[in-house]
């Protein structure tokens, strides 16, 4: 097996030490794995634990390695050499907080993120491939990633279909979050709107694999989930404007968004507090197989949460749930390194969050965020092992949101340079180009899935616009799924077999 | 503890007929062959056939004697089968997981211990670790998985093991639990059961001994019933499981243990009802779980002093049920409310300011709410007595009331 070793520097950004966590780690890491007890575990280990991919999506001419904090100089000559491993695991992330002469609170022990734009090591010339160091017990393989490619057949990892069809989800999540922005400052949605500009390599990358039966949970961030899923956009538009033709009756607004249709479990408002429900609709599909018998049931279900909620119990609690039972589930980090104004590094003891996979025994693999055909490879794995029974990965995407976490957040607490540094790495830019230099289409044709998003997007917002406010008798129609549960009135009969009741006017 | 067990029994040949004119039954009597399939009118007025009645000839044996009890003692001539509180919820729950495969349990200690009151006992050796299913301690993530696993479409029964250990489940039962339906727009229903023993128990300290149904009473979204007797006890849990809204069913430490003779053929409580204890004349007593039994043990005292108290077991903590309460208010004048909850905002609390809107016009004298003391139980015994209302208490109260 050739090793490659690949890694790129984060420019700019200050983090711990993950360029040091090369390949030649990983063995060491793997064989510190512990055994789970009991042994629950009839398969070995899973222990791929870091798959760092080459960026043939990042563009070539990038910019000289940006370091504003004069930390990270001594970093990257340190890139060049080996690195021990006992110098890694032994070398704790510093509470150091003291601000000097930059509003960023960052730690001193200046480190790279893993995921920038420069490329230390090339691979071979046909930059489509995806190498990856794999330790003993790896247990998928994804059938497109090749090794050893020559370069005159560069294997690419996506068909013209396929790749259009990322771009135009791609194109739709941009265009309707940039739309919701519009309408929020025009007045017609109010409240907490959180947007997803940026990471949609993540939501496209994972969903467009999954099935109708499978479900997707996500956070307040989940527009675009929805959308990836399948809900259309004149539903989520609708349900933003609070209007009753929204996919929640316009009941959830933003930050709820349900779709029984296309298993969305919604929309939470609260961080962590959808881990648990996908946990839960895991279960299910583990119960449906065993318990039920339906033996090809394999439903996955996709969990997407963010960095801040990786310090939540909830998080903890469902990972060794997860691994312990096997549930079919993938827990994908949408790590963008901010928490409101939180930096990931300011809140996290370990802000490799991949690593914490493995202390519950599954599989925890980082991927590059803003690359959507990276994040599609993992998710092809971690979606197989779910499908096949294996149990639960832990995949940590790193991205980012060119917006702030709302639209009422001014923003200003994140460095313009690196907002700049990753708008650099706009998803949708970067597969415009590999899908261009691939000659699987051309400028025209993305032009016009561009022109045909726009029109989707206009014409959700027509139909929003001119879909009916709830009525008042709406208001108590959702709250018990058998309205018995209201109660028996002074007059003994039920409250819901009232006339007025239905109108919303009776009290309860 | 004799007089508990008459009341049990009194409880229990009382709450046979139909409290109000209203249509509901809890159950019809019919012919008592085990196998025999007959009908069960609800109170929806729709008719269940019972399948088998074959689980009421295996559990007849299993019913202990712990307390031997002449009032209540199991004379062969009569119907039903005998047995504990912790067996009936055990009974109702097995049913109801032979009736519907989608029915399952998710607690700490539920399988393979059988349950830390044993209510779980058994069942998992007869229904597998996936259906019985042992959880880590972590309240908030198993509850919330048992409400990821209701939406998608199994019918979970959560069990705190303790009902105080549910405040670390609050995050789960009030926003996903009560909300999702709603937030959802009616897309997703959770037909969960949290259940789980509260209330003060014999010095189990302060953390054990809380009574959480004021806490859950103002989620919007979700049902409470508190059980008292065996009969209510597998009702309850069986409609509970059946009833497609989430329901809190709130069972009592120390009511496990009571022994009563419960009916063979499938029945089910009404989750809106109130059960008529004792009709009366002079003053409405309304109570639940424990505080009946201590409401029963006054009412005999009050009885021999030549008081005519109506007791009734509010049942369902949430919604009242305000028609048997206004009834008998309209019938009384007098009320009278005891609980074993903290007086402040308290189930009492919305019990008055419910009835004093809807009955106002009826009462001859200001209600009377006799709740524990806002005290965290403290662990002596002495103390412990005196934070929970006593029956002597309840007597003064009605001598009170009743001026």
């Amino acid at each position: 097996m050739c090793l490659q070793l690949t890694y790129v520097v984060k420019s700019g950004l200050v983090g711990f030490p993950l360029h040091q966590l090369n390949t030649k780690i990983l063995p060491t890491l793997s064989a510190t794995i512990p055994t789970p007890f009991p042994l629950v575990f009839s398969a070995p280990i899973v222990s791929f634990l870091s798959f760092i991919f080459s960026s043939p999506l990042s563009l070539p001419s990038s910019p000289p390695i940006f370091s504003p904090f004069p930390s990270s100089l001594p970093i990257r000559k340190k890139m060049a050499t080996a690195f021990s491993p006992s110098k890694f695991a032994a070398q704790p992330f510093p509470l150091n907080t003291t601000s000097q002469n930059n509003p960023l609170t960052i730690p001193t022990i200046a480190s790279p993120f893993l995921g920038s734009t420069r490329k230390l090591i090339r691979l071979c010339s046909s930059s489509n491939l995806n190498l990856r160091r794999r330790s003993g017990t790896v247990v998928a393989v994804s059938d497109v990633v090749k090794e050893n490619k020559s370069k005159s057949t560069p294997n690419l990892l996506i068909t013209k279909e396929e790749g259009l069809e990322l771009y135009e989800d791609m194109v739709l999540g941009r265009a309707f979050e940039d739309m919701c922005a519009q309408m929020y400052y025009r007045g017609k949605m109010f409240g907490f709107v959180h947007l997803y500009n940026g990471q949609e390599a993540v939501s496209t990358g994972f969903i467009k694999l999954l099935k109708q039966q499978d479900s997707v949970v996500s956070t307040y961030r989940d527009h675009v989930h929805a959308l990836s899923k399948g809900v259309s956009a004149r539903a989520v538009m609708s349900e933003l404007f609070g209007k009753t033709t929204g996919c929640c009756r316009g009941q959830g607004g933003s930050m709820h968004m349900f779709s029984r249709e296309h298993n969305v479990l919604g929309g939470f408002a609260f961080i962590g507090e959808g881990i648990p429900v996908a946990t839960g609709a895991a279960f299910t599909s583990k119960y449906k197989r065993e318990v039920l018998k339906e033996v090809d049931c394999d439903h996955v279900t996709l969990a997407f949460f963010g960095d801040g909620t990786c310090n939540n119990g909830q998080f903890f609690e469902c990972l060794n749930m997860a691994a312990l039972w096997k549930l079919p589930i993938v827990f994908v980090v949408e790590n963008n390194l901010w928490a409101i104004g939180m930096s990931h590094l300011r809140a996290t003891s370990d802000p490799q969050i991949y690593k914490k996979g493995p202390a519950f025994g599954m599989p925890g693999v980082h991927v590059d965020g803003m690359d959507v055909l990276k994040v599609r490879e993992v998710a092809k794995e971690a979606i197989g092992r779910a499908r096949r029974g294996e149990g639960p990965t832990l995949v940590e995407c790193e991205t980012y949101r060119f917006r702030g976490h709302s639209l009422a957040d001014p923003d200003e607490l994140r460095d313009p340079a690196e907002k700049a540094h990753y708008a650099a790495r706009d998803p949708i830019t970067a597969l415009k180009k590999y899908l261009t230099e691939n000659n699987l289409t051309s400028e025209a044709d993305l032009k016009a899935i561009d022109k045909k998003i726009d029109e989707v997007v206009e014409e959700a917002v027509e139909f929003a616009d001119e879909s009916p406010v709830p009525p008042r008798s709406q208001l108590l129609e959702n709250v018990f799924a058998d309205p018995k549960g209201f109660g028996i009135g002074p007059d003994g009969r039920y409250r819901c077999e009232d006339p007025k009741f239905t109108e919303g006017t009776a009290q309860v | 503890m004799a007089a508990i067990f008459q009341g049990v029994g009194a409880a229990a040949a009382l709450s046979s007929s139909p409290s109000n004119s209203f249509d509901s039954k809890k159950f019809v009597s019919s012919p008592l062959r085990k196998g025999a399939s007959f009908a069960v009118v609800r109170s929806d007025g729709r008719v269940n056939l019972n399948p088998k009645g074959r689980r009421a000839q295996q559990l007849i044996s299993n019913a202990v004697a712990t307390k031997s009890d002449s009032a209540a003692a199991s004379s062969s001539s009569k119907p039903g089968h005998e047995l504990l509180l912790f067996e009936a919820l055990q009974e109702g729950l097995e049913e109801e997981m032979e009736r519907d495969l989608r029915v399952c349990v998710m607690g700490e200690d539920v399988g393979h211990y059988g349950g830390s009151y044993k209510v779980t006992k058994g069942l998992a050796k007869k229904f597998g670790d996936l259906r019985v299913l042992d959880t880590p301690i972590a309240e908030n993530s198993f509850s919330g998985m048992g409400i990821g696993a209701a939406m998608t479409g199994l019918r979970p029964v959560v069990e705190g093991m303790n009902m105080g250990f549910l405040l670390l489940a609050f995050n789960q039962i009030s926003n996903n639990c009560g909300m999702l339906h709603y937030t959802s727009g009616g897309q997703f229903t959770i037909p969960i059961v949290i259940r789980g023993p509260g209330g003060v128990g014999r010095q189990l300290g302060a953390e054990h001994s809380q009574r959480l149904e004021s806490y859950f009473q103002s989620i919007p979204g979700i049902q409470m019933v508190a059980c008292s007797t065996p009969y209510n006890a597998k009702g309850l849990m069986k409609a509970a499981i059946r009833s497609e809204n989430p329901v809190i069913l709130f069972e009592h430490v120390l009511l496990y243990n009571l022994k009563e003779r419960i009916p063979d053929e499938d029945y089910i409580c009404n989750l809106e009802e109130a059960e008529m204890v004792r009709p009366g004349e002079h003053v409405t007593i309304l109570t639940y779980s424990r505080m009946r039994y201590h409401v029963m043990q006054a009412a005999k005292t009050l009885v021999n002093k030549g008081y005519d108290p109506e007791v009734i077991d509010i049942r369902s903590l949430k919604p009242f049920d305000l028609y048997t309460i206004g009834n008998s208010v309209k019938k009384t004048h007098r009320v009278l409310i005891v609980e074993e909850c903290m007086r402040t905002g308290g189930i009492g609390a919305s019990l008055i300011a419910a009835i004093t809107e809807n009955f106002n016009d009826y009462l001859d004298a200001p209600i009377m709410c006799l709740s524990s003391q806002d005290v965290p139980t403290p662990y002596a015994g002495t103390l412990e007595e005196v934070t929970v209302v006593q029956p002597a208490q309840i007597v003064t109260a009605v001598e009170q009331l009743c001026q």
